[in-house]
C-alpha cells in the first residue's frame, strides 16, 4: 500500500483533506469504543441511566468521534507526522447520526529546518452541525530535502 | 473545598504497557484499517520499525491509572459530566511493545456560568508520557466539565 506524501511545495492554505464518513452511528460503535478505550461511563451504554440524566438516549463519547477524526488526519498527513492535535467537543453524537470528518490547511511554514502545515479539522453531522472542532500541526517533507 | 484548591494536585504515576492487541482493538473501534496499526510485516518496513499507536491511543490509560480519578477528587456526578476539550502534543512515535510512564496533575480549575447548563465547573488535567528509554513522547491535556443538569443538544 503506497501512501501519498505531502510535500511543502505542493500544499497551500485552503487545500482540503479527503473526508472520512462514518454512516449511521450505532450503539455497537459506542460499546466497541467503550471496550477499546476503557470509558465505561454508563451514560454512553445504559439507556435508563442516560435518560435519568435528562438525555433522550445514550450518546457517544466525544473521544470516539475524535478517533474517527484522527483517522481522516493520519490518512491525510501520513503516519507519525502529527505534532499537535486539539479538539473541542461542541455537540453530542447520537445513535443514527452520520459523521463526516473534514480538514482544511490554514498555513504552512518552516521552523528550525523542519517544515510544517497547520489545518483546521472538524466532524459534522448529517445536518451540517459541527460536533467537534479542532486544529492540527503536522510535519511535512520538502522536495529540496528529499 | 474551593475548586481552585485542586490546582497542582498530582495523581500517582503509573505505567502504560503499549500492547499490540490493544492497538488493533483501538484502531478497529475508530474505524481505521491502516495496516500500520495491525500488520507486523507491513509495520516492520516503515521508518519507525514497528506497529504504531493511533493519535488518541493514550485514552486507554483509564485501564492502568491508579488511585482516585479527577472526577472522584472533584466530586463530579457522571450523569452531568462532559468532556470539553482534548489536546495532544506529539514528540516521538509510540510503538507496540513500549512501556510508557505517565505523570499527571491538575493544572487549571475554575467555575463559570454556562449558557445552557447553569453553573459549570472546569478542570484541566495534564498527562506527560515518557517511554522506557526516558524520552518524552506525548503530553495530553483534558478539560473536564461538570454541569448542573443535562446539556440539551
Amino acid at each position: 500500500m503506497e501512501k501519498k506524501v505531502l510535500y511543502l511545495e505542493d500544499i497551500r492554505a485552503g487545500d482540503e483533506a479527503l473526508p472520512v464518513v462514518v454512516a449511521n452511528i450505532t450503539r455497537t460503535h459506542i460499546v466497541k469504543y467503550a471496550g477499546a478505550s476503557g470509558d465505561f461511563n454508563p451514560i454512553h451504554h445504559d439507556e435508563l441511566y442516560a435518560i435519568r440524566g435528562g438525555n433522550d438516549r445514550v450518546f457517544a463519547m466525544g473521544m470516539m468521534t475524535a478517533g474517527f477524526l484522527s483517522h481522516m488526519i493520519t490518512d491525510w498527513v501520513g503516519d507519525g507526522k502529527l505534532r499537535q492535535y486539539r479538539v473541542r467537543f461542541a455537540r453530542q453524537v447520537w445513535p443514527g447520526d452520520t459523521i463526516t470528518c473534514k480538514g482544511k490547511i490554514t498555513r504552512k511554514y518552516t521552523k528550525e529546518g523542519k517544515n510544517f502545515m497547520e489545518a483546521e479539522v472538524f466532524a459534522e453531522n448529517q445536518r451540517g452541525e459541527k460536533m467537534i472542532t479542532g486544529s492540527i500541526v503536522a510535519e511535512v517533507l520538502s522536495k529540496s530535502a528529499a | 473545598m474551593p475548586i481552585q484548591d485542586l490546582i497542582g494536585q498530582e495523581f500517582p504515576p503509573f505505567d502504560l504497557p503499549v500492547e499490540r492487541g490493544k492497538i488493533r482493538e483501538f484502531a478497529n473501534a475508530i474505524g481505521d484499517d491502516n495496516p500500520i496499526y495491525s500488520d507486523p510485516a507491513y509495520a516492520a518496513k516503515n521508518e519507525f520499525g514497528g506497529i504504531l499507536a493511533p493519535p488518541t491511543f493514550v485514552a486507554t490509560k483509564t485501564f492502568w491509572r491508579q488511585g482516585e480519578s479527577v472526577f472522584e477528587l472533584a466530586g463530579f456526578d457522571p450523569h452531568f459530566r462532559l468532556h470539553g476539550e482534548e489536546e495532544y502534543e506529539y514528540f516521538k512515535p509510540i510503538l507496540a511493545g513500549d512501556v510508557l510512564t505517565c505523570k499527571s496533575k491538575i493544572t487549571k480549575a475554575y467555575e463559570r456560568v454556562g449558557q445552557r447548563g447553569g453553573q459549570m465547573t472546569f478542570i484541566v488535567s495534564e498527562f506527560t508520557f515518557t517511554n522506557q528509554k526516558g524520552e518524552k513522547v506525548l503530553i495530553s491535556r483534558t478539560t473536564s466539565i461538570q454541569t448542573e443538569g443535562a446539556v440539551k443538544p
